[in-house]
């Protein structure tokens, strides 16, 4: 740009550091300018550009801002649990930059009223970009279309169930043909309701110790494989959410292979903890879909690793403390993880079992590109990006955490990758406080 | 010191002891209890002594001491062993080292909860003194006082041997 | 990475390795189920006595809180917390509170007031006593009377005081746990109570509806036939069937399941001539086992009475007694400090 020399107002300009791109290529050391809400100069023509703040991103890494998928905001609702301000600033303390936020609020966002209100409550309150994603059936109960182009116009991503499945195959299919007419990118979490019944563990070795209910495997690959059918007949572009078992990665990769438009998230606590971690009945970790084996974990990772699996959500469910302090069965499932879910990565990256480039591409570009959009750090894209310390440690809890959730999925002990600002569109997201 | 406490002769001094009590309060067919353990290797010999033929029955107070609430229970309690109706008997209880008091305290509530006798002597082999408790021996092997930091402790069944311990060791 | 490490036998064992809870038998070594045993052992000689009262837990109050109504359960921990001489409150929540709405931690809160010094939890839901074992004030002991599906660990204890008693050791045993498996809290501990203890086969026999996933990984081998699973056998423990299998598609009916699993005298016969024929009760009898077994020779239902007050009794006083020593550690610690 030629007006680089010379330093204009309100321009900030980040030295040093290490900056993936979210694609695979890193460069060192390579200076950023920032100037209204964009990355104006990269490199040499930043370096030589005065700004009006410097920041030093030594020892850091610099991503493009990450995109959530699945986060519940909690707004519209009653505020116990959280709302888009709290929310948001978590997902900022976490490096997210974008986040879908669930249809699953109260009410539930399945008309344009709704959309519009979650939109003028993130233009007022969110320092991050909210994407709603619109509920695919009326107050998400699986019987009646909701208004999909109405959603879409009103500002909806994509449309979805939440985390509740559709019953009925024969609504199912009509969702997908109805939602493929508009182009639009329907999102389901695979699960079927009669094979998970009342159970809310995976059906497996700690449940039968510990006499808890199960959800077997099959009520997720059973699903999978009716919604991969239904999307290859319609035509519809389908997006998987949250998957737990190897068996749906095998049979996701298998309808890549086929042409079939799929897309496909796993939730990062899937990939860090099995149902081990129910073993002292850690009401926590009562998460839907349930931890699964080791072996699942495994291939969740590898399908993370190969592409298979396009991004990495964080599914943060804040609730307020005394949805979680009951015996397992009484608690509601999810765990407050957005604030983790870069840490929880970079522990997979420190015991090899991830590339820090796989992970912030499950954290960046894979996510965007299932919205079609881009992540890129790049002269002229809008600045949003993250720079964290991978070597630095922050101990998580009541004094750390910004959610209204305090059931953060690690809480009693230090973890690698603290965040020091995140950027959206040029601001200040999130920055941390010194000292 | 273990010289000065010759087993033979205490447990001569105990039988002669009993022998006189007995005869004193007109005992015909007395029990023997022994409290465990030194207790009970004691009324085994005693047993023999006084020529009763009736076996002797064994206490384990654990369920009846009162220092629960500071030390909680005892982990080898075994069952108590009344191999006879202790109403209306009479019962000479021994056993090994007597001190404060306590412990005669709760085999005598133990006794209670098995019947009423009609009377209970208490023989001791060794008395350490220090009561914290009104209960007295009528019969006693021997009277020991000891510096703060010895202990005495009965080793057996066989042979019986009185062993005496410095505090720390 | 496995999460933040709480398993059951952290929390219900002091630092020396007493009881101080009894949640499950998860976590709890052959010498620790010993002891309980020889001190149920001591405990059958005091209910012999004509006084059949021990001092041990006097001015403790003992409060049943039953969330699920067991009156026999209920009647077997309060004989025996009265024969410890500890003061006893029933209360029958199942009914009340906790269903029109109130959360456990609140009731739990309420009860904080009353300045016990031991829960017995029986709730229909698994890990309930865990749970109000890690939010009840230190120094007060929670036993599970049954939680869910997860454990009854008093009951499993008392059937292998039972077989102790008919059978001398638990070395060399071949035990087979017959029927509803699945729903079974007792099977659970049972299961693992034998394991620990060592004998030598644990079998479970069910149809597969009745079993759960990965049921060997607790430590038995699986027999879908029970005429095959029989043979050899030194103790079988049948388990009662709830009527309501039927209706979840579990079983197609009583009769097909009385013929198949159920006990009768020709079945028994192929199981070693002494085995013991055990049932935790309530039977029903022509679902689970024919009469003429229940009330027969091998049977030793009704001895399992007797030693469950003695199994209760001794762990709520070794419970209560771990709890007492952890206090008395902690105050030593604070004077030293």
């Amino acid at each position: 740009m030629s007006s680089a020399e010379t330093s204009t107002g309100n321009s900030l300009k980040i030295t040093g550091g290490r900056l993936y791109d979210g694609e695979g290529s890193e460069s060192e050391n390579i200076a950023l300018l920032i100037r209204d809400g964009r990355i104006a100069a990269m490199g040499e023509a930043a370096s030589r550009t005065r700004a009006d703040e410097t920041i030093s991103a030594d020892n850091c890494v610099i991503a493009p801002g990450f995109i959530d998928l699945c986060c519940n905001l909690r707004e519209p609702g009653n505020g116990q649990k959280g709302n888009i301000a709290s929310e948001t600033r978590a997902a900022a303390h976490g490096g997210f930059t974008t986040v879908c936020a669930s249809p699953e609020t109260s009410p539930v966002n399945d008309s344009s009223a709704v959309t519009h209100l979650i939109r003028d409550g993130a233009a007022s309150r969110s320092p991050i970009r909210v994407l709603p994603v619109g509920a695919i059936t009326r107050g998400l109960e699986g019987d009646l279309l909701s208004d999909m182009a109405g959603l879409t116009a009103a500002g909806c991503v994509a449309v979805g169930n939440g985390s509740r499945g559709v019953r009925n195959a024969r609504i199912l299919r009509r969702c997908m043909a109805y939602a493929q007419t508009f182009g639009l990118t329907v999102m389901f979490s695979p699960e079927n309701q009669a094979l998970a019944a009342d159970g809310y563990a995976h059906d497996g070795l700690v449940t039968s110790r510990l006499g808890l209910l199960g959800i077997p495997e099959v009520a997720e690959t059973a699903a999978v494989m009716e919604m991969l059918l239904l999307a290859e007949e319609t035509g519809v572009r389908l997006h998987l959410s949250q998957l737990s078992c190897a068996r749906s990665v095998e049979m996701l990769a298998d309808a890549r292979r086929r042409g079939i438009a799929v897309t496909a998230d796993v939730a990062m606590h899937q990939l860090a903890f099995t149902e081990d971690a129910l073993a002292g009945f850690d009401s926590r970790f009562h998460v839907r879909p349930p931890l699964r084996s080791e072996s699942d974990r495994k291939a969740l990772i590898a399908g993370v690793r190969e592409g298979v699996i396009d991004a990495i959500v964080s599914q943060h469910q804040p609730h307020d403390t005394a949805a979680k302090q009951a015996p397992m069965a009484a608690t509601e499932s999810g765990l407050s993880s957005i604030e983790s879910v870069l840490s929880l990565g970079l522990e997979l990256v420190e015991m090899n079992e991830l590339a820090l480039s796989d992970l912030i591409r499950a954290l960046t570009t894979g996510p965007a590109s299932v919205l079609g959009r881009t992540a890129r750090l790049a002269e002229g894209e809008p600045a949003d990006l993250c720079l964290f310390d991978p070597e630095a440690f922050w101990a998580p809890g009541a004094q750390t955490l910004v959610s209204a959730g305090r059931h953060a999925p690690v809480t009693d002990r230090e973890l690698p990758g603290v965040v020091r600002l995140t950027l959206a569109e040029g601001r200040k997201a999130w920055q941390q406080p010194a000292g | 010191m273990t010289a000065l406490l010759d087993m033979d002769q205490l447990l001569d001094q105990m039988e002669t002891g009993l022998r006189q009590v007995l005869e004193h309060r007109g005992v015909e067919s007395p029990v023997l209890i022994g409290i465990r353990t030194g207790g009970v290797w004691l009324a085994d010999v005693l047993s023999k002594r006084l020529d009763i033929e009736e076996p002797f029955g064994e206490l384990d107070i654990s369920f009846y001491r009162d220092d629960f609430s500071r030390i909680g229970l005892n982990p080898r309690v075994k069952p108590s062993s009344l191999p006879f109706d202790t109403e209306g008997r009479d019962i000479i209880l021994i056993d090994d080292v007597i001190m404060s008091g306590r412990t005669i305290r709760a085999a005598m509530n133990e006794i209670f909860d098995y019947g009423r006798p009609a009377s209970i002597i208490l023989a001791t082999l060794i008395d350490l003194g220090a009561r914290e408790l009104p209960i007295q021996p009528d019969v006693t092997g021997r009277k020991l006082a000891l510096d703060a930091h010895q202990r005495v402790k009965l080793r057996g069944p066989d042979p019986l041997r009185i062993e005496l311990q410095e505090a720390g060791q | 990475m496995t999460a933040n490490d709480a398993s059951p036998h952290h929390l219900q064992l002091t630092r020396d390795g007493q009881l101080r809870h009894f949640l499950t038998l998860d976590g709890l070594d052959r010498a620790l189920l010993t002891d309980i045993l020889d001190t149920a052992d001591s405990f059958i000689e005091v209910g012999e006595r004509s006084i059949k009262k021990v001092p041990l837990l006097r001015g403790r109050t003992v409060v049943n809180l039953f969330f699920e109504s067991s009156t026999r359960t209920r009647s077997t921990f309060e004989l025996a917390a009265k024969r410890l001489s500890a003061d006893v409150l029933n209360l029958d929540i199942s009914t009340s509170a906790t269903s029109k709405g109130e959360s456990l931690s609140d009731t739990l809160l309420n009860l904080e007031a009353m300045a016990s010094d031991m829960f017995v939890v029986r709730h229909s839901q698994s890990g309930a006593p865990h749970f109000i074992a890690e939010s009840v004030t230190p120094g007060v002991a929670i036993i599970n009377a049954g939680d869910g599906r997860h454990a009854h660990p008093t009951q499993a204890m008392l059937d292998m005081l039972t077989i102790r008693q008919h059978k001398g050791q638990f070395e060399g045993l071949k035990v087979a746990i017959v029927g509803d498996v699945l729903h079974s809290r007792v099977a659970r501990s049972q299961i693992r109570a034998l394991n620990v203890l060592g004998a030598e086969e644990v079998r479970v026999i069910a149809p597969g509806t009745l079993l759960p996933n990965d049921v060997e990984s607790l430590g038995c081998k699986v027999e879908y036939d029970m005429t095959r699973g029989m043979s050899d056998l030194d103790v079988v423990i049948m388990l009662r069937l709830q009527k309501e299998r039927m209706e979840g598609a579990l079983l197609p009916s009583e009769r097909e399941f009385y013929r198949l699993y159920g006990l009768n005298q020709e079945k028994l016969a192929l199981a070693h001539p002494e085995c013991i024929v055990m049932h935790p009760g309530p039977i029903n009898r022509g679902v689970e086992i024919e009469s003429a077994v229940a009330d027969g020779p091998q049977s030793v239902i009704l001895n399992q009475v007797t030693n469950g007050i003695a199994i209760r009794m001794a762990v709520m006083s070794m419970a209560m007694g771990g709890q007492v020593a952890e206090r008395q550690h902690k105050l030593s610690e604070r004077g030293q400090a």
